[in-house]
């Protein structure tokens, strides 16, 4: 067959693998995540929030300030509406829809029995992980651009978009601004990807899927709660959630190159960690259920 | 202990086609715990190509922990395992595009419909040629009749409908092997009657049958041969008609003549003689003789017989005695 190749694991088996498998079984993956009622209802709970901070700050009188960092710029400039949804979904919202779609990864599937027969079809072990693994960094990603596009489209709707004015006090050109935008959600799904692969290997641990969401959620309470106790200013730096909003170093006129790769790195290393504990789990683990 | 299931080929030059007589499954001392329990016990499963096997046994007798281990779901403690010839679970990727299966019930995803989680199956499947997925799909689901459930969300579904999609998610490629664990489970009689016809189709075509079941009359009619299994343990295995005659066979001859007859029954050397008044008639167990050489016998010595019956166990009977009565649980 000329858009096939033999398997070149066992040479004596003459079973034909079809082109593009591996990106089939991916798009099966995030196609289940996304058509779930529960996570679309998670997406608009997410889009919500913009909308909603928008629609407050239009109706209300300007006042200084109280309320979340860059809330009294939105006014100004539209664009600032994406940096407030951001810093008021990242403590609550995000940690909660990205643990309960990474903690059901594998979890649910073998709640429900799926596992098994997704197992014996045959997909691999590692194939499986890395499906799962890359279903969920995806809905992680479309979490991070709901709020930022819908932060974008009604900041624009409401209070215009203009060129911006950062944090040190220089101001920028409108597309230079949302470059730094893009920039910024991109650092935002970088910096949830260590909790994602935390949930991901949570959901190798049971298969309860409840109780990994509420682990992998649990995950990024507990780390943000030892980012608040000052005796513990030490390990600060290496917590999970310690950088999340870090993005605000992206609207200096120039952001700091080093701190920017540090925190990533970071971000990076707990994703890394966490994948290389679920792949050594996953492929040795027992499917019992 | 192996079986094989062919004919001694004639003396003449093998045509190159023709496959190797050998097992489908083969496993030696497969043994695993869980904890401290043993739930499967140095089992060898010897299932030849083209046979159905019907694997029997008590619940918690070991078979399914039995079936996920040739599957690659659970790593034994030891022992090894040979699925079409090939080492499990290390060729696990090349042969089980070639195995259908059904374990311990059918699972889908609840908010897909039938179909949708056919295709969801198919598209995860490296093997599945996805330019004939829909055709593939159509077939399966009318070849186990859920053609007009096809529309519907799974958790919609019955509970026959849904063992219906798990055998059509088995039969979504051409197989070698099937292994199916319970298929009949919560069928009503038609259904069953449906699936029965349906393995015995699909081993016409030349394809390896391991069937589970606690239906033993089921098993009776389909299966070429049987392993019994208890507490973890294989303890029968072989062709259906050999494991039933090895569990002996009754003579049970009715005659006027009864103390006649008994006495040349001891003569015969038979065990267990036994006696009925009230029928007439006196039983012993048949042995290594021939049933043939009793009647002939009695006739000789002028033992007037009304009526001379070789009674062979049924499987029940025969499940019965080797796993016990009782209703507990063993374990």
């Amino acid at each position: 067959m000329s858009s096939a190749d033999t398997l070149a694991t066992d040479p004596d088996v003459p079973v034909t693998r079809y082109r593009g498998a591996f990106g089939r079984l991916y798009l099966e993956e995030t196609r289940l995540v996304l058509r779930r009622r529960r996570n679309q209802a998670l997406l608009f709970v997410l889009a919500v929030v913009p909308l909603l901070i928008g629609i407050a700050v239009k109706l209300s009188t300007p006042r200084g300030g109280d309320g979340p960092q860059f809330l009294d710029q939105v006014t100004g400039n539209g664009l600032f509406l994406v940096f407030t949804a951001l810093t008021v979904a990242l403590p609550l919202f995000l940690p909660l829809v990205v643990g309960v779609v990474s903690g059901d990864s594998i979890a649910g599937d073998a709640g429900l029995g799926t596992l098994r027969y997704l197992l014996t079809l045959p997909v691999t072990r590692t194939r499986c992980l890395a499906s799962k693994t890359l279903a969920v960094a995806s809905f992680t990603a479309i979490a991070v651009l709901t709020v930022t596009v819908v932060g974008l489209v009604t900041g624009g709707l409401l209070f215009g978009l203009h060129s911006v004015t950062l944090l040190s006090g220089d101001t920028v050109s409108l597309p230079d601004g949302l470059l730094r935008t893009a920039l910024v959600a991109c650092y935002v799904i970088i910096a949830l990807f260590g909790l994602a692969a935390g949930g991901v290997f949570v959901s190798t641990l049971t298969e309860n899927a409840i109780a990994a969401m509420a682990t992998t959620v649990g995950l990024a309470v507990f780390s943000a709660v030892l980012d608040a106790v000052p005796q513990l200013s030490g390990i600060h730096h290496l917590l999970l959630t310690d950088h999340w909003l870090g993005f605000g170093e992206l609207l200096r006129s120039t952001p700091s190159a080093a701190d920017l790769v540090r925190w990533t790195g970071l971000h990076l290393g707990y994703a890394a960690i966490f994948l290389s504990l679920a792949y050594s789990r996953f492929t040795t683990k027992d499917i019992t259920s | 202990m192996t079986v094989g299931q062919r004919q001694q080929l004639p003396d003449r030059p093998l045509p190159i086609a023709v496959p190797e007589p050998g097992l489908a499954v083969a496993t030696s001392g497969l043994t695993r715990r869980f904890g401290r329990q043993v739930a499967v016990d140095g089992v060898d499963l010897a299932v030849p190509r083209g046979s159905v096997y019907g694997f029997l046994g008590p619940n918690g007798s070991g078979k399914t922990t039995t079936i996920r281990m040739l599957l690659g779901l659970l790593r034994p403690n030891s022992g090894a395992i040979e699925l079409l010839g090939r080492p499990m679970p290390d060729a696990l990727a090349g042969v089980l595009p070639r195995v259908g299966a059904l374990i311990e019930g059918p699972a889908f995803q609840p908010y897909l419909t039938g179909a949708a989680n056919l295709r969801r199956l198919d598209r995860s499947d490296a093997t599945a040629d996805p330019a004939s997925s829909t055709e593939r799909i159509t077939a399966a689901l009318a070849r186990v009749g859920l053609t007009a459930a096809a529309g519907k969300k799974y958790r919609n579904y019955s509970l026959g409908m849904k063992q219906r999609l798990g055998l059509a998610a088995a039969l979504l490629k051409p197989r070698e092997l099937l292994v199916l664990d319970e298929p009949t489970n919560g069928l009503d009689p038609q259904g069953t009657r449906e699936v029965r016809n349906l393995i015995r189709t699909l081993a016409g075509e030349g394809i390896t049958v391991l069937v589970s079941s606690h239906l033993l009359a089921e098993i009776e009619q389909i299966a070429s041969h049987v392993g019994i299994m208890s507490g973890g343990r294989l303890l029968r295995q072989g062709q259906l008609h050999e494991v039933l005659s090895a569990g002996e066979a009754i003579v049970r001859i009715t005659t006027p003549d009864q103390a006649e007859t008994v006495r040349l029954l001891h003569q015969l050397q038979l065990a267990d003689i036994g006696q009925d008044q009230q029928t007439g008639s006196v039983t012993a167990r048949l042995g290594d003789l021939a049933p043939e050489e009793i009647p002939a016998a009695l006739v000789h010595a002028g033992v007037r017989l009304t009526g001379f019956a070789v009674e062979r166990p049924h499987l029940e009977e025969l499940f019965v005695s080797l796993t016990g009565e009782g209703f507990d649980v063993l374990r």
